[in-house]
């Protein structure tokens, strides 16, 4: 009870924040859209192989993906205001509050999930001229696919600005960990292209099973055993990940 | 109200292979309700570490410490309810006005929302922030930030307040103004525990004082008391580069002089001298030194202060180190 609450308060808070500098949401959704117009149309002749022969059937495998990639990217750099935080002092003065410290982690990270979301959103209405069709019911399994996805990727972003000895440390960190995730888990093409040993690679990346499981949903296959495949993985790590961040948040001092 | 025995902090050496280094060795304290107790003394003496310590950010190594009524290290939810913390850099967020912190900070302290906003406006008015309430903190001056920053960290009533060096960069006509607060939760029934490394601030605002090095207290009690102890007044003697030797030699040597209490070398270019009714000493003092063919240069004459208590201590001057 203590903990909804103050996890409310918290992420209430950092909706206002991100409500007065909305410019954030404009930029996280514009790179995206870069990729849906001017990439995305070069993949009808690659994905043929994968029975994709229509523009639709594109998009069903690109959209996916690239949802993926926007939380692994977008979730992996939301430490990077926890830094400005941990630095004006604002974390200091909660922490010596009775406030709940799992609370300071989820509503930080369930404020950049729902931006995630809003994004995820945003891109999906895009995709749709372009034949794009998902089922309700496939949609939605895939946004709570995606919201677990990009709460794990803000509670590991969290958790590294906690643990690194320096700020400066933040960006090459995160983008050596980002790279491969996105690369190993087939957000471009999928990796059913790639050679055995990529492919073998991969089934130890988790993000790879969030996207087999977020394609097999926009192909209108619920039943596919990469949805709950996926959905597993992705809440076992995501749990893992916040019990984590979680801890350094009552722990580490800065 | 506070009281710790043998609080001690270490960390790891940055350097492999060498042993820890002792941030705070084994402090002990009897802080009582409604006084301003205050730490003074260099930075890196271990004054943060200590009031971060009694404010459960960092967990101590070893000792005891009680504070309101809680036990540090059992029950550390329980010293957070009946304490407040200002950090040296505050907590403010540039974009958000100083009611939404204060009914947030309320809130975090468990308030409900109509409480909360009351407890804001009380708030406001106690502090003089009204007129600025609503705009956003980035637009403040140093000053008003500094007393949202208080106003911030008593918002639950505590019984404690922890003020961390609490009018560093301000203008003097801001720092009054923080004292005169200081002074106000002091005359309300609080304890305000402070760090300073100003010696005017320990000595006008503190009603008890505890002076820090190296992570140890070296001496305590009221700055009255402190400086008591220095007896007589302080002359300070400017003198040629590296001629300080010399002069001290004479002026231990010369007979007839006033009697000195105590001499120091101050670096390789002056003398501190400590003696009875130094005004009349200074001539005397003077001919002495003229008389052994040493120059001088500019001569004061000082009240002792908490730095000539530093001084007697620790052989150095908080100012220069």
């Amino acid at each position: 009870m203590k903990l909804a609450r103050d996890t409310w308060l918290v992420f209430q808070r950092q909706l206002l924040l991100m409500w007065r500098t909305p410019i954030w949401i404009a930029v996280g959704v514009i790179q995206p859209i870069f990729y849906l117009l001017l990439f995305a149309p070069l993949l009808k002749q690659v994905l043929a192989p994968m029975g994709a022969t229509t523009y639709a059937e594109t998009y069903q495998i690109y959209v996916p993906g690239l949802l993926a990639v926007l939380c692994i990217f977008g979730g992996l750099y939301t430490g990077f205001s926890l830094l400005g935080e941990l630095k004006a002092g604002i974390i200091e003065r909660a922490r010596v509050t009775p406030v709940s410290r799992l609370a300071l982690l989820l509503g930080r990270a369930l404020r950049e999930t729902v931006a995630l979301l809003v994004q995820a959103v945003i891109i999906t209405i895009i995709a749709l001229p372009f034949g794009l069709r998902v089922g309700p019911l496939n949609l939605l399994l895939a946004f709570l696919l995606m919201g677990l996805l990009a709460l794990m990727t803000s509670a590991i972003s969290y958790g590294i600005a906690l643990v690194l000895p320096a700020d400066e440390a933040m960006a090459p960190v995160v983008n050596t960990l980002a790279q491969p995730i996105a690369l190993l888990s087939g957000v471009l093409l999928p990796l059913a292209l790639a050679p055995m040993w990529l492919q073998s690679m991969a089934k130890w990346n988790p993000f790879y099973w969030a996207v087999e499981g977020m394609r097999a949903l926009f192909s209108g296959h619920v039943g596919d055993s990469a949805v709950w495949q996926g959905l597993l993985v992705v809440a076992v790590m995501t749990t893992a990940a916040v019990y984590w961040s979680a801890r350094l948040f009552s722990t580490r001092v800065r | 109200m506070i009281e710790t025995k043998g609080l001690s902090k270490s960390y790891p050496s940055k350097k492999r292979g060498q042993p820890p280094v002792d941030a705070v060795r084994g402090i002990d304290l009897d802080v009582a309700p409604g006084e301003i107790f205050g730490f003074l003394g260099p930075n890196g003496a271990g004054k943060t570490t200590t009031l971060r310590m009694l404010a459960t950010l960092i967990r101590p190594d070893g000792g005891e410490a009680r504070i309101a009524g809680a036990d540090l290290f059992a029950d550390p939810a329980e010293v957070r309810r009946r304490i407040g913390y200002v950090a040296q850099g505050g907590g403010t967020t540039d974009a958000v006005t100083a009611r939404e912190e204060l009914v947030m900070q309320a809130r975090l302290h468990g308030t409900g929302k109509a409480e909360a906003l009351r407890r804001a406006d009380e708030a406001l008015q106690a502090f003089e922030l009204t007129e600025f309430a609503d705009r956003p903190c980035r637009t403040y001056s140093g000053g008003q930030r500094r007393r949202v920053d208080i106003a911030l960290g008593v918002i639950h009533s505590p019984k404690v307040l922890f003020l961390d060096e609490p009018t560093v960069g301000l203008d003097p006509a801001s720092r009054g103004h923080v004292w005169t607060e200081i002074r106000r939760l002091r005359d309300e029934g609080m304890t305000v525990v402070v760090t300073t490394h100003y010696l005017d601030e320990a000595d006008a605002l503190c009603d008890r004082v505890s002076i820090v090095d190296h992570g140890g207290i070296v001496a305590e009690g009221t700055p009255e008391t402190l400086k008591r102890e220095i007896s007589g007044d302080v002359v300070l003697i400017g003198l040629g580069a590296g001629e300080a030797e010399r002069a001290a030699k004479a002026l231990r040597e010369q007979p007839g002089l006033p009697e000195l209490h105590r001499l120091e070398l101050r670096d390789e270019d002056g003398l501190r001298l400590y003696l009875d009714d130094g005004a009349a000493a200074v001539p005397h003092l003077l001919r002495a030194l003229d008389g052994a063919g040493v120059t001088t240069g500019t001569v004061q004459l000082q009240r002792p202060s908490l730095d000539d208590v530093f001084l007697a201590r620790t052989g150095r001057s908080i100012e220069q180190s």
